[in-house]
């Protein structure tokens, strides 16, 4: 509890103490003051996070990526904003033109809402609802609907088809990754996410009671990145942006702002699927250890620590994986991860009913529970192997 | 009634009529969309978190969904040439009457007994869906998924049986 813990909770006091607002305002002012935190902070990361990808990409390809805005490259996210801002909007003669003009704004607008409920540290949660987790999955329903908009607005074939394909994806992926969700929910006996970091704070020994490092969490915790890389359209399943082989898809008519609205929008959606999972199975703002030495680093910077390393995560599985086929991602979805989520709650339901075991039992349970996780894995993984063996590639012209 | 109540009753009203005045289905689709929202805030507003979400998740997330993919699978985006006046308008409407009187017939004995806002949550639904309504909630999920199954053997193709299968 020291002060650069609290910096930021204090600095909303200050600025609510300030003696020029009047009493009936405050109420609005603490909103506008977390609504100002977010807009600053995640946009920002998703400025920087367009650099470091590019540079990174560029690092896995072996080649440069942007080298000449500001010091190595590093100011190219200014570049590139001035550069949509100033770009000419064009709208195609025969779209529809409020439809066209408002799906942007109703696929950024919920996924900005969603932030609201994330703990980011402690005691820093916009938002603390009973039924958090669900308003996070009441306010994503809404982006399919502006997937579509955008696709059938802009009144060209290839938009509609590749919107169809995008809105399909989401509606496939959502059931993993609620079924996943509701796997900690039957474990915490809570929806407020508060509560579901609260349930990971205590340590065994060195270890924290993470629920990724709980048989039923890591299997969870691994569907719901599949499903959340799939949903926020996340290479290896970036169909719907996929403008060398199927001319991406449902934002193929949009151009300048209205373009990096749906980009940002992409972001967006990614930052706040990363932060609900590190809510969800990787403690939240909690430190890995318990080291008294520890304590001094705050709890928002773990989380943004742990949000850096799974956005390092995305960039790094972009500039490795192939892109799937959609009956790949179809298969995926329905053959595997669906089955597995749902016989995931059985295995968190046993685990939830076998806690007070002694100490044999105790290593009865966690054999057990390894061993049928593994065993659903391979049952299920199975039908998507096709016997080819892979032998080690040889380069003729690279070392 | 508060200034939010009436906003979001605006809302609801002018999307409800929005919904079946437009003539591109899409549109009316839309608008049904943003009146499900409309009452999925008037949940909230009553401090009904839970079923003001699943409100949401069910009729935005999912019915809007099915009403378009319905909509663009069986018919052109075109809009129609005919009126969107139906022939048997008068009945519809004094149906529409009908069902206003009845419905403030009976409300109006149980207005004044509703007290002040009940709170509930999550884990009380939680408790009562899972203890004293186990029953209908088994029941309504077998129904439910007979549905499911029958409704992919009607659309199941029996021609293509024992074919070249991949």
């Amino acid at each position: 509890m020291n002060g650069l813990d609290s910096l930021f909770i204090n600095l909303k006091a200050w600025i609510l103490d300030l003696p020029w607002i009047p009493e009936k305002a405050l109420p609005l002012v603490s909103m506008a003051v977390s609504i100002s935190a977010i807009l600053m902070v995640f946009p920002f990361l998703f400025a920087m996070t367009t650099v470091v990808e590019r540079k990174l990409l560029g690092r896995i390809q072996n080649r440069y990526g942007p080298n000449r805005v500001g010091p190595y490259g590093f100011l190219q996210w200014a570049a590139d904003g001035i550069k949509t801002l100033t770009k000419e909007n064009v709208v195609p003669r025969s779209a529809d033109k409020i439809v066209h003009f408002l799906a942007p704004l109703a696929l950024l607008c919920p996924v900005l809402l969603a932030f609201s409920i994330i703990p980011f540290g402690r005691n820093m949660t916009p938002i603390e609802l009973d039924a958090g987790l669900l308003f996070f999955f009441a306010v994503g329903a809404g982006t399919e609907l502006a997937v579509f908009m955008a696709g059938w607005s802009s009144r060209n074939k290839y938009s509609l088809l590749g919107s169809m394909r995008a809105v399909a994806q989401m509606i496939s992926y959502e059931m993993p990754l609620l079924l996943s969700a509701i796997s900690v929910v039957m474990m915490v006996g809570s929806m407020n996410l508060n509560d579901i970091v609260a349930a990971q704070s205590e340590f065994s020994g060195w270890i924290p009671n993470w629920h990724v490092l709980t048989p039923w969490g890591l299997l969870g915790c691994f569907i719901f990145l599949i499903a959340a890389m799939a949903e926020s359209n996340r290479s290896p399943f970036d169909l719907p942006e996929a403008e060398s082989e199927i001319i991406a898809g449902y934002f193929v008519e949009y151009s300048g702002m209205k373009f990096a609205l749906f980009f940002l929008g992409e972001y967006m959606g990614l930052f706040v699927m990363g932060g609900l999972w590190i809510t969800l199975f990787f403690g939240g703002w909690q430190a890995p250890l318990p080291f008294e030495w520890l304590q001094w680093f705050p709890s928002w910077g773990w989380f943004i620590l742990k949000l850096t390393a799974l956005i390092f995560f995305f960039i790094w599985t972009r500039g490795t994986l192939p892109r799937v086929r959609t009956d790949q991602l179809m298969a995926l979805a329905w053959k595997f991860l669906l089955p597995l989520s749902l016989f995931n709650l059985v295995v968190a339901g046993l685990w939830r009913f076998s806690s007070e075991v002694a100490v044999i039992g105790q290593v009865v349970r966690w054999t057990l529970g390894f061993g049928l996780v593994f065993v659903l894995y391979v049952a299920f993984g199975s039908q998507f192997g096709t016997g080819r063996r892979f032998a080690r590639r040889t380069y003729k012209y690279v070392d | 009634m508060d200034i939010g109540f009436m906003l979001i009753a605006a809302l609801v009203s002018v999307s409800g009529v929005a919904a079946v005045s437009f003539r591109n289905l899409v549109h009316c689709a839309l608008s049904l969309a943003v009146c499900f929202a409309g009452i999925a805030l008037l949940y909230l507003n009553l401090g009904a978190q839970f079923i003001g979400f699943a409100q949401a998740i069910v009729y935005i997330g999912a019915v809007a969904i099915l009403i378009v993919f319905a909509i663009l699978l069986t018919r052109s985006s075109e809009p129609d040439a005919d009126s969107i006046w139906s022939s048997g308008r008068r009945w519809g409407i004094a149906l529409a009457l009908a069902f206003v009187v009845a419905l403030f017939g009976g409300l109006s004995e149980g207005l004044d007994k509703t007290g002040g806002r009940n709170e509930v949550t999550v884990k009380e639904i939680g408790h009562l869906l899972m203890l004293d309504y186990l029953v209908p909630l088994l029941a309504i999920g077998v129904l439910l998924t007979s549905a499911l199954i029958g409704a992919v053997v009607i659309a199941m193709d029996d021609s293509n049986e024992g074919g070249n299968g991949e």
